[in-house]
């Protein structure tokens, strides 16, 4: 069970990070990747403080963190898996590396395991088209996934 | 001499196993008791032979891939730092047949030096055209990008130079350059193998706009999804800055120019570039209507450049040799080279950059050597998620901006998705709706709606429930979409969905529904 800090204690850490980047041409994009990367996802008590910080709406920047795919409303598992589904991969197979990946963890796209062990996600391209099917686990690049990639992966986030 | 051996670091090549490999070289070096200088350098694109590791010899370089750790052992037993002969030889890498028929001006260093050296970017030529550049005047150096015909990789082939005259020309108090790293088009890597291989040239090629346009700030958007990408770029902009390639006085000279790397977060539609400049302002990714044109009110309402990764990267070769040289390369309206990105299910994937002009089947079969799994090339999707599926009828086609458009397709950014006879061109049709679907901003009801409304009709036909009046329902939908789009992501839908209906009629016939038995 992961403990999550007190409301007040977000957004005191929030705002320190706002401040620290406020001056920016641009700021909220930056704020909120920082947001991310510190707490895992982007909670929603952060929101109006990023918005009195930037003297913005509140509903403007929740139309931000709603738009990109990027922004996580809930703490993702301890991995997390990102299948590409784009053109290249599809014309090498992905389907069937999401589809054993789906059976043998027993969730579907955008879940997350019970054990709280790996989230799965699609992408749409990482790039490595001419080393498709290709998958990201936890900012790990990996080309050409077959079934023994498989089972490594699966061993990785299961360990 | 210490040996020195190159493992890239290239995310293609690090995603089959060169981290691996390069732990491996580094163990067997030490168990040895071996002095020798490990560079990582970025890939050469030939992604079969990755990871593919060189080792610098008195005769030359000499290639060895695709190299697994298991390999490492019997590579050194081999005479590996002397370019000792081994299964896995490759010899001298520049005359592997997929390297030595390129024509490699934008990416001649990608693969070859330590991205992060900017001695080693120096010392292969690197530097020289924002020299010059320095030393003339904005107006000529305009005119010279001008007069070599590039055009925006991009996709949109809108002349690179007469873009950055309007910003010249435009009077403001700050301008911007900003450089479209968003390479969200499935079967793309060029822009991502520039910044992790070359990131240098990039850097070099917006100093320059910078002074050509009088602009003195920079941004690079880079999707989030290429995290080698954005640690490189950030790495080579402190490097630079540091080095007074960047800063209040560029190269010495009374120009000031720097930049900023930001990152993407997750949005397709980001590439495109108003909607970029939303995003890089902070706000929700929409596209704005065309005009204001971005060269007059773009980033934050001032006068933008906003262009596409190889478009900048390709500017220093073009100041360094001149105009005339570049645009020596190439055919037609189309002049120069075009990084080709040979991607899915083919047997020789990679970058391959060649002078406009070549047929895709020379690409597919000749170069690609046909597909990955032995089967026959049934569709080839050229130009991203949004450019049309071509048919083997069609590969006399030229690799040319007009060539392609005359035969409703377009080249896009240069990618090639090769699909093999398994493909069910109706899923992939299904496919486009869906993916525009998820990824429109939303701001155009065709786009936003008639995505949707695609995808059921698409499924509709598969279930054969009145085939030919949803197949012109389909038609219909395209045509409102292409020309009730402000951007490419609802305009350029269609090219996937109407070439597949036309070039491959038979995979959207209903399937012969099998009668109960009795």
């Amino acid at each position: 069970m992961v403990l999550q800090p007190a409301s007040t204690e977000i957004e005191a850490h929030a705002a320190s990070i706002v401040d620290d980047m406020k001056d920016l041409e641009g700021p909220l994009l930056p704020i909120l990747h920082q947001i991310q990367e510190e707490f895992g996802y982007v909670p929603q008590e952060v929101l109006p403080v990023i918005a009195s910080k930037l003297n913005l709406s509140r509903a403007e920047v929740h139309g931000v963190v709603s738009f990109y795919h990027e922004y996580r409303k809930h703490p993702a598992g301890r991995h997390v898996l990102k299948l590409c589904q784009a053109e290249s991969c599809q014309s090498m197979g992905s389907d069937a590396v999401a589809a054993r990946v789906m059976q043998a963890l027993g969730i579907d796209f955008h879940q997350t395991t019970l054990d709280g062990a790996v989230t799965l996600e699609p992408v749409y391209c990482l790039g490595l088209c001419a080393c498709s099917p290709a998958a990201l686990l936890d900012g790990e690049v990996i080309g050409r996934v077959d079934a023994e990639k498989i089972d490594e992966i699966l061993a990785e986030v299961r360990s | 001499m210490k040996p020195r051996i190159y493992i890239p670091r290239d995310s293609g090549a690090l995603s089959l196993g060169a981290e691996k490999v390069a732990k491996a070289i580094a163990a067997e070096l030490s168990e040895r008791g071996i002095k020798a200088e490990i560079v990582r350098n970025g890939s050469r694109g030939a992604y079969f032979l990755e990871p593919m590791v060189e080792v610098e010899t008195d005769a030359g370089r000499v290639a060895y891939g695709p190299v697994k750790p298991s390999d490492v052992k019997s590579l050194f037993d081999g005479g590996l730092l002397e370019g000792g002969s081994h299964k896995l030889s490759l010899g001298d890498p520049e005359a592997i047949p997929f390297i030595a028929r390129q024509t490699r001006l934008t990416f001649a260093r990608c693969g070859i030096i330590d991205p992060l050296s900017l001695e080693a970017y120096e010392h292969h030529g690197g530097l020289a055209g924002l020299r010059k550049a320095v030393a003339m005047t904005p107006a000529d150096i305009v005119a010279q990008v001008t007069e070599s015909g590039l055009r925006g990789r991009g996709g949109a082939g809108f002349p690179t130079g007469i873009k950055w005259k309007t910003v010249l020309d435009a009077a403001a108090d700050r301008k911007y350059i900003v450089c479209n790293a968003d390479e969200g088009d499935s079967g793309t890597f060029a822009d991502r193998m520039i910044m992790e291989g070359d990131p240098f040239v990039l850097i070099e090629g917006m100093a320059i706009v910078g002074v050509a346009t009088g602009a003195t700030k920079g941004f690079v958007y880079i999707r989030s999804e290429y995290p080698h990408a954005v640690a490189a770029m950030s790495r080579a902009v402190e490097i630079a800055r540091k080095a007074g390639v960047l800063g209040a006085t560029v190269l010495g000279s009374p120009n000031a120019f720097d930049m900023e790397v930001r990152v993407g977060a997750g949005a397709y539609v980001c590439g495109e570039e108003t909607s970029l400049l939303n995003s890089l302002e902070g706000k929700r990714g929409i596209v704005r209507a065309k005009p204001p044109l971005p060269a007059i009110q773009g980033l934050f309402g001032k006068p933008t450049v906003i262009n596409n990764v190889i478009s900048l990267a390709s500017v220093p070769i073009i100041m360094d040799k001149g105009a005339a040289f570049y645009k020596d390369f190439g055919m037609g309206r189309s002049r120069g080279t075009i990084p080709l990105q040979i991607a899915g299910n083919i047997k020789y994937g990679g970058l391959f950059e060649t002078a406009f002009g070549l047929t895709l089947g020379e690409i597919i079969d000749d170069i690609g050597g046909g597909s990955a799994t032995g089967r026959p090339v049934k569709a080839v999707q050229v130009g991203g998620p949004l450019g049309a599926y071509f048919p083997r009828d069609l590969f006399d086609t030229p690799f040319d901006y007009e060539a392609f458009a005359k035969r409703d397709g377009l080249i896009g950014h240069a990618g090639i998705t090769v699909f093999d006879d398994s493909a069910d061109m109706l899923k992939q049709a299904r496919f486009a709706m869906e993916f525009c679907a998820v990824e429109s901003c939303g701001k155009c009801t065709p786009c936003r709606i008639g995505s949707t409304r695609g995808v059921e009709t698409i499924d509709k036909i598969a279930r054969g429930i009145e085939p030919e009046k949803n197949l012109a329902l389909v038609t219909d939908l395209c045509n409102t979409m292409k020309f009730g789009s402000l951007c490419a992501l609802g305009g350029f839908t269609p090219y996937p969905v109407i070439s597949a209906l036309t070039h491959f009629p038979q995979d959207f016939k209903p399937a012969p529904v099998a009668e109960a038995a009795e």
